[in-house]
């Protein structure tokens, strides 16, 4: 039996979570790894506007802090570390671990660089085609930040079959992280669709961290949670027949039940029967659950396809400005002065002719759900809320408009309606993103291990 | 048998995920038992109704029954996604709970109580 951890399910996870995975691989003395998928798409276009700013960032700002307190523990147990922290740049994540390495007296650490995934100039030349879920997207006005491709579990094999101890990787898909140290493991080969879909379903199931233990699952009073301030993260059990068990560190909150299990399983998921990865294209359609004890959940069921010949591209652009205005009111006749104010908000925008795209939301009385033309508030005929925040919100291809329009909730300060206050504004730029499709073979990746001293001279 | 009309949310439990300008909601019941009662009420329709406001154009539902769960998928719902959005939640997150704001009739032995 393998155990697979999984220690930060984005980059903004609970930094203090790998700490229980890790001790309980280590108590249970059997083969092991951990996995962190912290690399949304947008977070990588964060990262490579940063690394232009420095050359030395552009990797997982939190890296240093999630493996602190585990790097030398997993290190002694021969626990390898896998994770997409390298962002926009690999090779600065695995010197920072490097140093990190050599700052806990470990010299002979191996690090596993994974490289390659970075496809910028494929789609700068425009030789990609564009992923037909965003055939409606004009980029043409907008400048290209960087384009990643969605490289899938083989370049990290590679990596931990020369010994690497961490491996540092950009832009994977998140179950290649697990499939990787499963593949590692029991040797499958990278045309076995059914063990493949094992491991496709646990990086799946774990890949969003707290999210299949109890996290985004408590509803207090109806679906309750024990210790939500110390949800435990999950761990899969996976067997050389292909069993998987779904289970997480010990002595933490959260659970793990056929109702979280489920959610997970179903999450950003469309067509039960295509899920797909750039390893294997796998199937829930017969997949079924059992309890198996507390906090055990036993996946069964699960069917793989052969995987695509082409890998998933986000492209990254520089967009539009965004600017956000909020101003609160509370107390008798809050919703009138909420309407009119929102009112007053728009027909100021029209008034000074801003080129600007505007929605106003009043939080309180609809928001989230509402639609830029704020149906639901208009239409609300419920109690008066006692406290309500109106918030403006534009686009705009011009800074300055977003930043005029914006300004105008703060001009309310003296210009609103009575018992108006608690003004703020902003004005930040918009990050597009487009995805394409890459044939794989023009996607060669590059795995270099080498030990911690040498990467960090 | 009598029927009583109750929110989902007393029957079932979901999650929001997306991609682009696309959003699914998974729908779980929590006895199984009612997984036919809603294969037959909670339709297609009835959710795309619910996001119409929102400029949904398309729901498709996939029915998985060794899992009791279902998975709805609806397209142009987010207004851009997060790429274009003005609102607060662009990837959708919180569209769990007005899915689990519609009713459906159920029997009366089958209520939750409270």
């Amino acid at each position: 039996m393998f155990l697979l951890g999984n220690g930060a399910g984005f980059s903004g996870d609970r930094v203090d979570a790998p700490i229980p995975v890790l001790r309980t691989l280590i108590a249970r003395g059997l083969p092991a790894a951990m996995f962190f998928e912290t690399l949304g798409e947008r977070t990588v276009a964060l990262a490579h506007l940063e690394k232009r700013r420095d050359p030395a960032l552009g990797y997982e700002p939190m890296l240093e802090r999630l493996l602190e307190p585990i790097l030398a523990p997993a290190h002694a147990h021969r626990i390898p570390l896998l994770g997409n922290w390298g962002a926009a740049n690999p090779p600065a994540a695995a010197r920072a671990v490097a140093r990190l390495a050599l700052a806990q007296g470990l010299p002979g650490l191996r690090i596993g660089l994974v490289e390659g995934d970075d496809v910028t100039a494929l789609v700068a030349g425009g030789q990609l085609p564009v992923h037909e879920a965003d055939a409606g997207l004009d980029m043409g006005a907008w400048s290209l930040i960087a384009a990643n491709a969605y490289i899938g579990a083989e370049p990290l094999v590679e990596a931990l079959r020369l010994g690497a101890d961490v491996v540092v990787a950009g832009r994977t898909s998140d179950p290649a992280l697990a499939i990787a140290p499963l593949a590692h493991h029991f040797g499958w080969r990278f045309d076995d669709w059914q063990a493949l879909a094992v491991g496709a379903a646990a990086g799946h199931l774990l890949e969003c961290g707290s999210q299949v233990t109890g996290g985004v699952f408590w509803d207090p009073g109806v679906k309750d949670i024990p210790d939500p301030a110390n949800i435990g993260f999950p761990i899969a059990e996976v067997t050389a027949e292909g069993g998987l068990l779904i289970t997480k560190a010990e002595n933490t909150g959260g659970l793990v039940d056929l109702r979280t299990v489920k959610e997970q399983l179903l999450y950003e998921l469309h067509d039960p029967a295509h899920y797909v990865t750039p390893d294997v294209v796998l199937d829930i359609t017969r997949c079924t659950l059992a309890q198996e004890g507390p906090d055990r959940v036993a996946v069964r069921g699960l069917i793989g396809h052969p995987r695509p010949e082409t890998l998933k591209v986000t492209a990254s652009f520089e967009g539009s400005w965004l600017g956000e205005g909020e101003v609160s009111v509370a107390g008798p006749n809050a919703l009138a002065r909420a309407r009119a104010t929102a009112d007053v908000l728009l027909e100021r925008l029209r008034r000074r002719g801003l080129s600007v795209r505007a929605r106003v939301d009043l939080i309180g009385v609809a928001s989230v759900h509402d639609s830029d033309a704020g149906v639901l508030w208009r239409a609300y005929e419920g109690p008066e809320p006692p406290d309500i925040r109106i918030r403006l919100a534009v686009e705009s291809a011009r800074r300055d408009d977003a930043d005029q329009a914006a300004r105008e909730v703060l001009a309310l300060l003296c210009c609103g309606t009575a018992g108006t206050g608690g003004a703020r504004w902003r004005v930040t730029p918009r990050i597009l993103t487009q995805s394409h499709l890459v044939l794989r073979e023009r996607v060669p990746t590059r795995v270099t291990v080498r030990e911690a001293r040498e990467f960090a001279a | 048998m009598s029927e009583v009309e109750v929110p989902l949310h007393r029957l079932a439990h979901s999650r929001a995920g997306d991609k682009g300008n696309r959003l699914n909601l998974s729908l779980i019941p929590y006895d199984p038992a009612l997984y036919p009662i809603l294969a037959e009420q909670v339709s297609e329709a009835r959710v795309l109704a619910l996001f119409r406001h929102r400029g949904a154009t398309r729901c498709t539902r996939h029915d998985l029954p060794l899992l009791s769960a279902f998975n709805f998928v609806l397209d142009e719902v987010l207004e851009g996604g997060v790429n274009g959005s003005l609102n607060l939640d662009g990837h959708g997150k919180t569209h769990s709970f007005r899915l689990l704001s519609l009713t459906v009739r159920v029997p009366e032995a089958l209520a939750p109580r409270g």
